[in-house]
């Protein structure tokens, strides 16, 4: 028997059989609602450059303004990237200022003792992978509240480097002239050239956070433990691999301190502890672990970097830069929480 | 006689001066549906993380293919080709679909960096394979927006992922819908028939009594029966015979309340 075509059953068969669209179908609204934490922190840093053009043009379009700002931002860049990785695993690091300073303080040794400044580097390295290495097995193998703990070493770490420098900073003019210099924090065209090794490391991260196992694991880590613990993944071992992250990043972003100014101070690292730990949360990362976005975090920091610029240049006294800094990180965790939503 | 996968030999486990177990002999061969029955705190859950490997038993003998294992955890007991699907479906709520199904079995090529098309292929083949296939869902979604039943499916494509031997279901059929139930039925059923082993724990003794091939009944961390499907009648014979361990000589009130029932009727 021939089939009825205008049979109504018919017409609505055809219909069941064809595909529900799922809203991440098309490219565009899945890029989107997959990246909603760092786009909406893209769109809290253009309403806020705006406001800030618009309070004076005249500043605002002068390089001289950027130029500064991508000098010390690279700086925030290479621990705020790790850093985002710790909170997702559920974690917090807050002694990443102090191994800013100690690795830092390695690489000036080797430096001042006339060995060549990529050996500081390969040091300074060591020393951070070390030192979080420490940090971390104190915080998972002792079982130590990860605030508190590394609290702990931030000031025992500092406290050691305060006792044997006695305060005294070291001069390393020898820096300006060498390979490492140029390759690493020297400028092309007006433009310093460590910002394009951390566009090289946020992008590296962003690749290893989302399309690396370690990532992967990191992210399910801090999403249920217990989970990743019956998956036969060795929860202890990611956590205190995220640590070591963060010891790498701390070392580098010390080195790179200590180049642009050619000085080591005592108190190198001292200074990023809250910027950069309200950079990672304005990124979009949310306290409570499993997700976050490196991207976000990176865009974050260069917020938080042009609020303190930004106020400053816009007028204002530099009493107001604290008052900004604060409301645009409320208003950041206002945002996010209206944009994420959190499964249980 | 069929190859047996896993032997479990005079295991106990002691938290302090409790003893959850107390010299278990339990062994699940190729091919058969296991079904182990027992009232709460008989000593289940342990059982099942022993198995699993996310607990280690205070003494005992763990034999996997009739060879004696050391150093046994999670990671080794994955490897022995045993899968558990816990009853609290150990997902990662804020993940994709597939980040689940892979977890700490991720895909991997050139120094750790996932296959990233691989996994979605393979994770979309495992959602059709199980039938707990929707128009709404697709590998990328999250699995915190799944309904409990689509949650456990994803559960279940984790464990059939790599063609384990011995599947182990905790509860599976706890808090899920008549044709849920019936799909993960249907799913137990297909897996024996593909030869390979599967050790189901339920509370609902009619369920296990539907399915099993072979009874285990835990209590009081001992086994207190092990019986062929052949030799029980019915589901009520093992109920009736659950009631005679927990409560040796019988509960006198309830046991005169059904007598009393059985006369009215």
């Amino acid at each position: 028997m021939e089939p009825d075509l205008e049979s109504p059953l018919r017409a609505h068969a055809g219909s069941a059989r064809q595909e529900w669209k799922h809203p991440s179908d098309h490219w565009l609204r899945g890029f989107v609602l997959d990246n909603r934490a760092s786009l909406g922190t893209l769109a809290v840093f253009i309403v806020m450059m705006a406001v800030f053009m618009v309070a004076n043009p005249t500043v605002f379009t002068t390089w001289y303004l950027y130029s500064s700002v991508l000098t010390t931002l690279p700086v925030a860049l290479f621990v705020v990237v790790p850093l985002v990785f710790v909170v997702t695993c559920g974690e917090i690091d807050l002694s990443f200022p102090a191994t800013m300073g100690f690795a830092s303080w390695v690489f000036a040794l080797v430096v001042q003792a006339g060995y060549d400044p990529f050996l500081g580097i390969a040091a300074a390295l060591l020393t951070g992978m070390l030192l979080g290495f420490l940090v971390g097995s104190l915080v998972v193998y002792g079982g130590l509240s990860s605030l508190i703990a590394t609290l702990g070493m931030n000031f025992l770490l500092r406290g050691l480097i305060q006792i044997v420098n006695e305060g005294k900073s070291m001069a390393l003019t020898s820096l300006s002239g060498s390979w490492a210099y140029k390759i690493l924090s020297s400028q092309i065209y007006g433009i310093p050239v460590q910002i394009f090794w951390a566009i090289a490391f946020v992008v590296l991260s962003a690749m290893l956070y989302n399309r690396h196992r370690f990532g992967a694991q990191v992210r399910v880590v801090g999403d249920n433990p217990d989970s990743a613990q019956q998956m036969g993944i060795d929860v202890k071992r990611v956590r205190v691999k995220v640590f070591v992250f963060v010891g790498i990043g701390a070392a580098i972003a010390g080195t790179f301190s200590v180049m642009i100014n050619f000085t080591w101070w005592p108190t190198a690292g001292d200074g990023y502890l809250l910027p950069v730990l309200a950079s990672v949360f304005v990124g979009g990362t949310p306290t409570w672990g499993g997700i976050g976005t490196v991207v976000g975090g990176a865009i974050g920091a260069v917020t938080v970097s042009f609020i303190q610029t930004g106020v400053v240049a816009a007028g204002l006294s530099g009493f107001y830069v604290q008052f900004f800094n604060g409301l645009i990180i409320i208003l950041s965790l206002l945002g996010h929480k209206w944009n994420q939503a959190r499964y249980r | 006689m069929a190859e047996r996968i896993i032997e479990l030999r005079d295991i106990t486990k002691s938290y302090g001066q409790v003893y959850a177990l107390g010299g278990v002999n339990l062994s699940v061969d190729r091919g058969e549906v296991v079904g182990l029955i027992g009232d709460n705190g008989a000593g289940k859950s342990t059982l099942i993380k022993i198995l699993s490997g996310v607990v280690r038993p205070t003494s005992g003998d763990i034999l996997v293919r009739d060879k004696p294992v050391s150093g046994w955890s999670a990671a080794r007991s994955r490897d022995a080709g045993i899968e558990t699907v816990f009853q609290d479906r150990a997902l990662a709520v804020q993940q994709t679909i597939v980040r689940n199904i892979f977890m700490g079995r991720e895909l991997t090529g050139f120094m750790g960096w996932l296959k990233v098309n691989k996994e979605i292929e393979e994770a979309s083949r495992l959602m059709r394979e199980i039938g707990f296939t929707s128009k709404v869902f697709t590998p990328h979604s999250i699995v915190g927006q799944l309904s409990g039943g689509e949650r456990q499916g994803v559960a279940i494509a984790r464990a059939i992922y790599k063609q384990a031997e011995l599947i182990i279901l905790d509860e599976p059929t706890t808090a899920l819908s008549l044709t849920e139930t019936a799909k993960v039925f249907h799913f137990v059923r297909q897996v024996r028939a593909s030869g390979r082993s599967i050790l189901f724990i339920g509370h609902n003794i009619h369920h296990v009594f539907d399915i099993a091939d072979r009874f285990v009944v835990l209590d009081r961390g001992k086994v207190a029966l092990t019986a062929d499907r052949s030799t029980v009648k019915s589901a009520e014979e093992l109920i009736n015979f659950m009631e005679d361990v927990a409560h040796p000589g019988g509960l006198p009130g309830l046991r005169e309340a059904g007598e009393a029932e059985h006369q009215a009727r």
